[in-house]
């Protein structure tokens, strides 16, 4: 018995005393250090700091080696509007629980709350970031993960305002269960690659809740953009994966729910678009899928710009829009079939559940504002519905092509999970 | 004027047709609302009711009053009444009773479902003084082509003419307008042709009062930087107010110089 003893002590627990070298700083008013500056130059590669409940006034802190930064009931750290408040510069730093406010504003540099500098494996998780100018910055940083944080701004123009996440040149980054409202841009991405957006809720931002910049193989799905300035904007990338979004309350003259500018070979799955002024604005995207999707209440629920080829919408639901469709040419190679369409006026004698006559999406009026913008003065006027009628019955402006051979008589009913 | 008037005024009030106008606008209310339970909603459903029917309703009525009551007309005239006095307190007479059918029809079903609770309160005002402006300038309209003429049926034919060219017609040529003239500033052009039409001017008026006024885009901006003011405000409710002025001169003055 005696012997098994010594080999379980040798062989389990000396190895796990040598992990234990890792030590905790702590960091109050009476602690062995009294500011986070203080512990972090205390500790030791792979320690754990400490930070217990107080104010901190700090900023430039510098996280230069592997550590975990760690919050008990979350310390406030204030920046009095100084400048940035932490950087992170060394792999394998994990920042957790903390209260960062009043994070400096300025034209010439972008100073955040977070940042992170060329590091990589980090994970930014539990902070609440309040009346800042950035909020989690990462450049060049990759492989990272952004866990439930809450980020809310108090943006007030877009000029002197910055970006509650902004990702620059870091690829491979999870960004899930955050909270992000009245900043500039929620979550922006720019030359971020293979990053995955699951779960977020970007709201109330000044300009858009979600902001892509060549950024490919990128995936985001289930987060909730409502009433930002101008919606979501995915452009100029490849191969990204859209599913089961909720885009919501997107409503001005200038807003989206989502802007689709240069994106090619994606995926829009399973996302629900409801009162945005226009649901998705599409210019110069090919080979996109989008199917599944809840359109309801749009004032446009897909606008075509042009430039758009090989597009497929398939089994979508169209839900009382004021135009379903608007489509600026005359040549159509995107195909739209199985959708249903609130506005189908058709019958199924056979009842297998598709119209028998085919639905023309693309109204007259659409096609002639689409052409003179200043003509939607005359939105709901008798006459617009009179020659939207005459069109319906016999098309002649609109693409002849551009029709759904199969629309459905009943809505879908999307499982959204 | 004020007897012809109000002699005028209880003779429709008895008549079965304010009562079918005034039922109509009661029920239409009550359905709208139980349809879809939202007053704001309602709202833009009702416009487009509006914008169309009491022109309609002003022109009809006006003519058919006219036309049927010219032999009381002729035994009025041989009193020593003010020839204008006669006409106007006619006109005035339709025009109120009608009004009051549509302020009355609607208000009923509105304040039922609590529209001085809601925040549209508003749009429905401006919805009702439109409407009874509509019926004012459409009733004046119509006395005037009947005066003018004597056949019953050039008169009604006119009558609906004039509804249909401003009611479809001049949105057609507005339309036309601005698709071949595209290559030009049309801003301008677009307000201007839209104050030239009472029921654009009404539309366009109450649409921008409204959600939906987002999907204008910046044609909506122009419009909206114009009448949302209060001088733009002002400027469309004087306009509406001369659409009312005019046609009224024209019938004292067709009167005044009428051969009967």
């Amino acid at each position: 018995m005696n012997w098994i003893f010594v080999y379980i002590c040798i062989f389990f627990i000396v190895p796990h005393t040598g992990m234990l070298q890792a030590e905790t700083i702590r960091v109050c008013k009476k602690c062995e250090a009294s500011t986070i500056k203080e512990g972090i130059l205390k500790a030791a590669p792979y320690d754990t700091v400490l930070v217990q409940k107080g104010t901190y006034k700090e900023v430039d802190i510098r996280i230069d080696k592997p550590l975990v930064l760690k919050g008990e009931n979350y310390p406030l750290i204030d920046g009095e509007f100084k400048g940035e408040i932490i950087t992170i510069v060394s792999d394998d730093v994990t920042i957790d629980g903390l209260f960062i406010i009043n994070v400096g504003t300025s034209y010439t540099k972008d100073y955040a709350a977070v940042r992170v500098t060329r590091s990589e494996n980090f994970l930014l998780q539990n902070l609440v970031l309040e009346k800042l100018f950035f909020g989690i910055y990462l450049e060049k940083s990759n492989n990272g993960r952004i866990y439930h944080n809450n980020i809310l701004g108090d943006a007030e123009e877009e000029y002197n305002s910055g970006n509650g996440i902004q990702l620059w040149y870091s690829n491979n980054i999870e960004i899930e269960h955050n909270t992000i409202s009245r900043v500039r841009d929620g979550i922006y991405l720019e030359f971020a690659n293979n990053c995955t957006i699951r779960n977020n809720k970007s709201v109330n931002n000044i300009r858009y809740g979600l902001h892509f910049m060549f950024s490919n193989n990128d995936v985001y799905s289930n987060n909730t953009f409502e009433n930002n300035g101008a919606g979501v904007a995915v452009m100029f990338s490849k191969e990204i994966t859209m599913h089961n979004n909720v885009f919501q309350d997107n409503w001005g003259t200038a807003s989206y729910g989502m802007l689709l500018k240069e994106i090619n070979d994606s995926e829009i799955i399973g996302n629900t678009f409801k009162d945005n002024t226009v649901g998705i604005n599409i210019e110069g995207s090919n080979r996109v899928t989008y199917k599944g999707n809840d359109f309801i209440g749009n004032g446009w629920a897909i606008k075509s710009r042009g430039a758009c080829y090989t597009n497929l919408f398939l089994e979508n639901n169209f839900l009382f829009n004021s135009f379903d469709l608007s489509y600026n040419s005359r040549l159509n190679d995107n195909k739209f079939e199985n959708n249903y369409w609130s506005n189908y006026a058709g019958y199924d004698l056979d009842k297998d559940g598709i119209g028998d006559i085919p639905y023309r999406p693309v109204k007259l009026f659409s096609y002639v504002v689409n052409n003179t913008p200043e003509a939607i003065i005359l939105l709901r006027s008798l006459f617009v519905d009179i020659i939207d009628f005459s069109e319906k019955v016999s098309p002649v402006f609109t693409p002849d092509n551009l029709v759904d051979q199969f629309p459905k008589m009943k809505p879908f009913a999307h499982d959204r999970n | 004027m004020l007897k012809i008037l109000k002699y005028s005024f209880y003779d429709l009030m008895r008549s079965r047709w304010s009562y079918v106008y005034f039922v109509f606008y009661l029920l239409l209310g009550f359905v709208l609302l139980f349809l879809n339970n939202n007053v704001s909603k309602a709202v833009i459903t009702l416009m487009n009711v509006i914008i169309i029917l009491t022109p309609l309703i002003g022109t009809i009525f006006g003519v058919m009053y006219y036309y049927n009551s010219k032999e009381f007309t002729g035994l009025l005239l041989a009193q020593p009444i003010k020839r204008s006095t006669i006409f106007l307190g006619q006109y005035f007479g339709v025009a109120l009773s009608l009004s009051m059918s549509l302020v009355v029809g609607l208000g009923i079903p509105f304040i039922a479902y609590g529209i001085f609770m809601s925040d549209a309160i508003w749009d429905f005002g401006l919805l009702l003084v439109t409407g009874a402006f509509l019926t004012f300038i459409f009733t004046a309209l119509s006395f005037n082509i009947a005066l003018r003429n004597e056949n019953r049926i050039k008169g009604f034919g006119y009558a609906i003419l004039l509804w249909l060219f401003m009611a479809v017609i001049y949105d057609g040529i507005f339309l036309m307008s601005l698709m071949i003239f595209e290559d030009y500033p049309l801003d301008t052009f677009s307000l201007s042709a839209t104050m030239f039409n009472p029921i654009d001017l009404s539309r366009v008026l109450i649409l921008l009062k409204l959600d939906i006024s987002a999907l204008m885009g910046y044609t909506g901006a122009i419009f909206q930087k114009f009448f949302g003011t209060n001088f733009g405000m002002f400027l469309s409710i004087g306009v509406l107010a001369l659409w009312v002025l005019i046609p009224v001169w024209f019938i004292r003055r067709v009167a005044r110089r009428k051969d009967f």
